[in-house]
């Protein structure tokens, strides 16, 4: 009994020490506010990085972007059975407001998320039917065989059904009612942060989770989080330099020198998860803004010789200031399906680009016009303006036209354009999320960021097929074949990788997460 | 009288349907938002889907009705990008921008007045000299420029006032939200509150300076002067009375462009008004909040131009013989 009292006491001041040693405020800024506390009604990156804070996913992407076990303990795909995955869910997990995490809260989450309101809902297509066997195991059924399920499970978080059935928000958002709901502002997560408040595009301030199921398994060293959108770029670094934020997720290239050279500030560096390239509308028999009879970029000496005109190298010197990794194709290097010897620059070649140019019957050149955002991707209006004066020097006359990315996006959308920048980043980690959108010919569920008028019935087929071969050696074959004949074929001129930039306290120990997405579970101070 | 207001108030209501007119026409140029709300994993049927939901893919002219009686009891939806009653949303950030205006409309005021009457006074002081030249500074530089100096001059190399937000707020009955009880608030709104006033100030100090150095050559001041009275009487009681008859309209039209020019003052010191909340809904394209600010700054004037309107009827015995005399 005495025993037991020592004990009891020694624990509970042991529990005051390591609360007194951790009682560490960090202050995080970035541009944009998470959109709504509500997990399924926005697929958007702000959003799911202060979800990933209050909520957890079966499985995510840890901050060297390799999966990590969440709330689901191990997956696997069913014995016999290639088209059900099976999740053991993890046992005596409780939510913020104290309810027990079971196997039908998961099934109750993933079928919120599939509901016609829910923006989730675009990476979970490929699912029929989600059940619980029994309290902590899962069953996830698919229509086909889906090797890359839990690949697009990375943002899928996991509400109570208790709480949403309190509160009357079974069902995501829906804009058309008019009515906000429990679940905009308010959120019950089992992750490793609490919200305390929450003034949206104003302050978020989260706790400690002290009875978060990973507490001695991540380093937890934040007792409070405060979040403050910044929008202005200047504003965002001024705030650093002046210490009222400890931490910047987004770095403007401008700044990066100057805060690195700052006293007590430091920079972390990383590749993105985003690919850099040029479109161009090669289907088409004419083009809207050229000045040819035919269509140019249908003729692959064209697009080669535009490859070798357009110096990525120097790109990456004079308008990236060394921020960003020259490609070859469009997939950072930890993506199923990347080789280094694809991602290879090709040295620009004047000389032979002129000669392609002659052959292809447009020795006198051409015009066209390129379209470009101007606050999207790093720097991407600059960059759009050193590819019109490469392409000069080749006897293309191009007209840039940069805007916002609103009217941008939309108007390539609509297919307006013939010639294009755009970034891709690939969140599953797979190659055949490239060819699904970027490659397969535009049709209803494919193709949707096809904008190339490209069609290659062989890619089609791998397209679709390596999206369902559960045979890992077979389908990294089809990877493979499909992107040699995309190269082969010159169908993007992929520019670079961009490198993602965070800065910080100099005594914060934190590396930058590709998918740009920090879980500040894993934060560590060096003091 | 009853004539000439309801003949104002009508022309007020036009120019209201006028302003709906242009920012719905506008709407359809600045990108689509269905874009912004789905993810780049959605299908065109997804979108398709989204659209027809929220009333997207109808004609034109039915938007427009429905916009229209929706705005006539100010019900303005939902913002696309929040998900919440647009009404909510400005009313949760009017008090930080009305703050702010009331504010630099003092600061400008206060300060405008002190200073026209001082250049006007001493004219040939080096002090004057210096006024003058600085304000033409006030004039020509962009307001985000001065905004970003101050900030990197008083937060970063100083660091005594705050670079960004509102500080601590407190709050007042049911919808106001203050920072001028706390001294976080306080010291919060210093920056944005010079900021934003300080071309209104240079405007003021000159107009007070021109119509004071203007009426100091009238006869009438020449006149008190021969009488004796003292020059603190002649230049506070006399002079500046006079000065003031135009000093006041203009102050009074500028307190709409003080709440209207707010939007980049905000941006910069990412203060939590209404002017940010307009910037980050023409960003994503966030309609229905785009379409209520623009409404409500167009209320605004509306409603000033017609005080100001009333005022002169009332003042103005000319305005009165015309109408009333028939």
């Amino acid at each position: 009994m005495l025993l037991k009292k020592t004990l009891l006491a020694s624990a509970v001041i042991g529990a005051m020490l390591a609360t007194a040693a951790n009682a560490e405020t960090l202050r995080w800024t970035r541009s944009a506010d998470s959109l709504t506390m509500d997990p399924h009604s926005q697929n958007e990156g702000p959003t799911h990085s202060v979800n990933h804070q209050i909520f957890d996913t079966l499985l995510y992407q840890d901050m060297d972007v390799e999966y990590q076990p969440g709330l689901a303990t191990e997956w696997h795909v069913k014995e016999d059975e290639p088209t059900v995955w099976v999740f053991k869910i993890r046992e005596g997990v409780t939510f913020h407001e104290g309810q027990a995490l079971t196997a039908d809260d998961v099934v109750f989450s993933l079928n919120r998320a599939r509901h016609e309101h829910a923006d989730m809902r675009g990476l979970l297509t490929s699912i029929s039917e989600v059940r619980a066997t029994d309290d902590f195991t899962v069953e996830v059924e698919t229509h086909d065989p889906n090797p890359l399920l839990p690949n697009n499970l990375t943002n899928l978080f996991i509400m109570s059904r208790e709480w949403a059935e309190e509160h009357g928000v079974e069902e995501p958002q829906n804009y058309a009612a008019g009515e906000e709901t429990h679940a905009v502002r308010n959120a019950n997560g089992t992750g490793p942060f609490r919200v305390e408040s929450r003034e949206p595009d104003v302050r978020t301030v989260f706790v400690r989770n002290d009875e978060y199921w990973g507490i001695d398994h991540y380093p937890m060293e934040i007792s409070r989080l405060v979040f403050t959108p910044i929008e202005s770029a200047s504003t965002r670094v001024a705030a650093l330099l002046s210490g009222e934020v400890d931490f910047l997720q987004e770095t403007p290239v401008q700044d990066i020198e100057r805060l690195g050279n700052a006293p007590n500030i430091k920079n972390e560096q990383g590749a993105e998860n985003r690919t850099i390239f040029l479109g161009m509308q090669m289907g088409a028999a004419t083009l809207e803004t050229a000045d040819t009879d035919d269509n140019p970029f249908a003729d692959r000496r064209v697009r080669e010789a535009i490859n070798l005109a357009v110096d990525a190298t120097t790109i990456q010197t004079a308008v990236m200031r060394g921020n960003s990794e020259p490609a070859g194709m469009i997939a950072p290097p930890f993506v199923n399906g990347y080789t280094e010897e694809m991602d290879v620059v090709l040295p620009a070649d004047l000389d032979r680009a002129q000669e392609l140019m002659a052959e292809a019957g447009y020795g006198d050149g051409f015009r066209v016009t390129l379209q470009c955002p101007n606050d999207r991707y790093v720097n991407d209006e600059q960059i759009c303006q050193a590819v019109v004066s490469m392409l000069a020097r080749i006897g293309i006359t191009v007209d840039l036209v940069a805007q916002t990315r609103s009217i941008f996006f939309a108007e390539l959308a609509r297919g307006e354009y013939d010639f294009y920048l755009l970034g891709w980043g690939v969140p599953t980690m797979d190659s055949e999320y490239v060819f699904n959108y970027l490659y397969h010919t535009k049709e209803d569920d494919f193709g949707t960021w096809n904008f190339t008028g490209y069609s290659d019935e062989r890619v089609d087929e791998l397209t679709v097929t390596m999206g369902q071969e559960v045979d890992e050696e077979a389908r990294n074959e089809m990877i493979a074949e499909a992107w040699q004949i995309v190269h082969d074929e010159i169908v993007y001129i992929p520019l670079h990788h961009q490198m993602l930039t965070w800065s910080m306290r100099d005594d914060i120990d934190f590396k930058v997460q590709s998918e740009n997405t920090p879980h500040f579970k894993y934060l560590r101070f060096n003091n | 009288m009853l004539a000439f207001l309801i003949q104002r108030i009508l022309q007020a209501i036009f120019v209201m349907f006028v302003v709906a007119l242009i920012s719905f026409s506008l709407f359809h140029y600045v990108g689509d938002p269905v874009l912004n709300m789905l993810g780049q994993e959605a299908t065109e049927a997804d979108r398709a889907e989204l659209r027809g939901r929220l009333g997207l893919d109808q004609p034109v002219v039915v938007q427009f009705y429905r916009f229209i009686v929706n705005a006539a009891q100010f019900e303005f939806g939902i913002s696309y990008r929040s998900a919440r009653p647009v009404t909510d949303l400005i009313m949760e950030r009017l008090p930080a921008t009305l703050e702010l205006a009331i504010i630099s409309a003092i600061f400008a005021v206060v300060m405008g007045i002190g200073l026209g009457i001082y250049t006007a006074l001493r004219r040939r002081s080096w002090l004057s000299r210096f006024i003058m030249t600085a304000s033409l500074v006030g004039v020509s530089l962009p307001t985000f420029l001065i905004g970003v100096l101050l900030i990197y001059l008083f937060a970063v190399e100083l660091g005594w006032l705050p670079a960004f937000g509102r500080g601590q707020t407190v709050r007042i009955g049911d919808w106001w939200t203050t920072g001028l009880l706390t001294t976080s608030g306080l010291r919060s709104l210093i920056l944005p509150a010079i900021t934003l006033g300080l071309f209104q100030l240079t405007l003021i100090m000159r107009l007070v300076r021109a119509e004071m150095l203007e009426v100091l050559s009238t006869d009438y001041i020449k006149f008190a002067r021969a009488r004796g009275l003292s020059d603190r009487v002649v230049n506070l009681r006399h002079a500046l009375k006079n000065t003031l008859i135009p000093v006041i309209t203009i102050i009074g039209l500028q307190l709409g462009t003080i709440i209207a020019f707010a939007i980049i003052t905000e941006t910069v010191f990412q203060w939590p008004g209404v002017g940010a909340l307009f910037i980050t809904a023409v960003r994503f394209v966030d309609v229905p909040v785009m379409a209520a600010y623009l409404m409500m700054i167009a209320l605004v004037f509306v409603v000033i131009n017609l005080v100001v309107d009333l005022l002169y009827y009332a003042v103005d015995p000319r305005l009165r013989a015309q109408g009333g005399g028939k």
